[in-house]
């Protein structure tokens, strides 16, 4: 499926599984991790990354040719979120960024408000934002008007494994959206991640669940699986739905 | 708004009737629930749940897995002042208690700064004991500065103030605070609190609230383990947390489980906590409160800090130091709090998080103007 490209900012993805950074019982899986699940975009929290020599920094074991996608953890206003972004860019992490501002410890449910003021500041700003949102819909469509590159909806809260609990919204997004729908958080197995992917996500993003099995690097290998499964399905047009348009219906053609 | 209506509404709780009604079927009961509600919590902690600690072991791994991967975050406290105005019966800064006393210089504090940070440590906590003329906002507000130029995260375990100081603490770089009310029981602390600003309970109860409200994102709590009936203490710290985390949904709110450690006081406590009863008292507040943090101090030993790595532990200190400074110089024994027991390295407890299968998190937070 090498012409199956995602584009996103400047760059096109043959992988619709994005991977993360945290959680790994050592850094030293990443590498392996990517590399077994071919993933092309990793996420790291800006508040992980240690420059200063101190202890070990993160970056050394993402390869140079997966992009790395910072993301605002810690961020509890859009004030801060634009901060991390621009020191991360400084620091050489480059133009993608994923908004996270979380003003809920409980949930960890993203701050809709915040994130939206961000989106305008980071995309007028040269950035290629990714926020993560509920999935709600009018705040997608402010969000791509604002600049956002994708949007990234919640399948369920981070962490939960809980699989797609907010499938019909993500529906209405994957439906209106003009932008890439990623889905980010709650997906706990390979079969949730096909699942997001037959509904016509663009793309997934998977960190806890390949974090915290046992094998890491065989999960992230039997997520890819999953994700290209659900991807060849959707391309393949599932019977009942279609994504192409139909001209005119073949049954009744012999009446004009 | 105070949690005190929490110690007044439990006050006169029949524990001892409840726990006598807890059988291993009501146990049981509780750890097949999703979402565990307070007599949950007290059920987890009485005699009966004693029985069913493997299972409560399981749930609180996966819980913590789950919610805080396979990661351990480190920390290191620096005394800066071991001064102090209180009385406590059972604390070895205690101002009957004839030990060297003194208060770190700026100077002093950088020095300090620069050899804990050649150990790789990022996070720092400071203490002091209570004693503001010794350590006025000002020296606090230059000693938490000199501190963020050293570290990715401030901290503080320090006397109780007001929501502004907290906030100007804030401004100058802190972003979390620790503070124990070292018992819930208020006949307990009238006992053991015998002199100084520190009697007053409700000032320090209301203490981590006016943190949360001044901004810390962190609000790490605890009671003292062996002043009061331990199981109530925990009881009411599950219940002081889950009530901070409710009422400041953006505060990340953490726990400690101090138990007695030696001091240079003749103090004995009450009761003591055994190792059983300490891992049923950490695993159910890991399944009370899922994500709050939990912190295990150097006050534990080696071998058992490194079995509670897959118990719902999510933070250690480590090479602590209890007395004031002691890093750029040598520890002068006379100036110590307590008696630590884990006297690893920093690299010994890297090695040890290691081994046990987990990652040592130096930094986990960052400057950002």
């Amino acid at each position: 499926m090498s012409d199956d490209i995602l584009h996103l900012g400047p760059r096109g993805f043959t992988n619709r599984l994005f991977t993360g950074t945290g959680k790994f019982a050592a850094n030293t899986l990443i590498a392996p991790m990517l590399a077994a699940s071919g993933s092309q975009m990793i996420t790291v929290a800006l508040r992980r990354i240690d420059s200063s020599g101190r202890s070990e920094n993160i970056l050394h074991h993402i390869p140079k040719e997966v992009t790395l996608l910072p993301n605002t953890s810690g961020a509890r206003t859009a004030e801060e979120a634009v901060r991390i972004a621009r020191i991360a860019r400084a620091a050489g992490c480059g133009d993608y960024i994923k908004i996270e501002v979380i003003t809920d410890m409980k949930y960890l449910m993203p701050d809709a408000i915040e994130t939206l003021k961000a989106t305008e500041i980071l995309a007028g700003d040269g950035f290629v934002v990714l926020p993560y949102i509920i999935p709600d819909l009018t705040l997608a469509r402010r969000l791509e008007s604002a600049g956002a590159a994708a949007v990234m909806p919640l399948g369920a809260p981070i962490g939960s494994n809980l699989g797609l609990e907010t499938k019909a919204l993500i529906a209405q997004l994957i439906e209106t959206c003009r932008v890439p729908v990623i889905v980010d958080a709650g997906i706990g197995l390979p079969s949730q991640a096909a699942a997001a992917m037959e509904m016509g996500a663009a793309a997934v993003l998977v960190n806890t669940a390949i974090a915290t099995a046992d094998d890491p690097v065989a999960m992230g290998r039997a997520f890819d699986l999953a994700v290209r499964a659900g991807r060849s399905a959707w391309l393949a047009g599932p019977a009942g739905t279609s994504h192409t348009a139909r001209a005119s219906s073949p049954l009744t053609g012999f009446l004009e | 708004m105070s949690f005190y209506s929490f110690i007044e509404r439990y006050r006169d709780f029949d524990f001892t009737g409840f726990f006598t009604s807890v059988d291993e079927q009501a146990v049981r009961r509780t750890l097949d629930r999703e979402h565990l509600d307070e007599l949950d919590l007290l059920t987890l902690l009485s005699p009966a749940a004693g029985g069913c600690l493997e299972t409560m072991a399981q749930k609180a791994h996966r819980l913590t897995v789950q919610h805080f991967g396979h990661t351990i975050q480190l920390f290191i406290p620096l005394y800066v002042s071991n001064f102090c105005a209180n009385h406590c019966a059972y604390c070895g800064f205690n101002r009957a208690n004839a030990i060297h006393r003194r208060t770190l210089s700026l100077a002093e504090i950088e020095a300090e700064a620069r050899a804990i940070a050649a150990t790789g440590m990022q996070h720092i906590l400071f203490l002091t004991g209570e004693a503001p003329a010794a350590t006025p906002m000002a020296y606090l507000l230059d000693a938490a500065a000199c501190l963020k130029r050293h570290f990715a995260s401030v901290s503080i375990e320090i006397f109780p103030l007001a929501e502004e100081e907290y906030r100007q603490l804030r401004q100058h770089g802190v972003d979390g605070m620790t503070l124990f009310q070292e018992t819930y029981d208020e006949t307990v602390y009238r006992r053991v609190h015998l002199a100084g600003r520190k009697t007053d309970f409700r000032w320090r109860l209301d203490a981590p609230e006016r943190g949360a409200r001044a901004g810390f994102r962190a609000v790490n709590i605890g009671a003292l383990l062996g002043l009061a009936e331990p199981r109530r203490d925990i009881f009411l710290t599950g219940l002081h947390g889950r009530w901070l985390a409710d009422t400041f949904l953006d505060t990340e709110v953490s726990f400690s489980l101090p138990r007695f450690n030696r001091t240079g006081t003749a103090f004995e406590p009450t009761s003591v906590v055994d190792d059983r009863t300490f891992v049923q008292f950490l695993t159910a507040l890991r399944l009370f409160l899922p994500r709050a943090g939990i912190t295990i101090s150097t006050r534990e030993s080696a071998s058992f800090r490194d079995r509670l790595l897959h118990l719902g532990v999510t933070r250690y200190s480590a090479y602590s130091r209890t007395g004031v400074g002691g890093y750029a110089a040598a520890e002068d024994p006379d100036s110590r709090q307590f008696e630590i027991t884990d006297t690893r390295t920093v690299n010994e407890v890297i090695a040890a998080i290691v081994a046990g299968g987990c990652q040592p998190v130096f930094k986990d937070w960052d400057t950002i103007g």
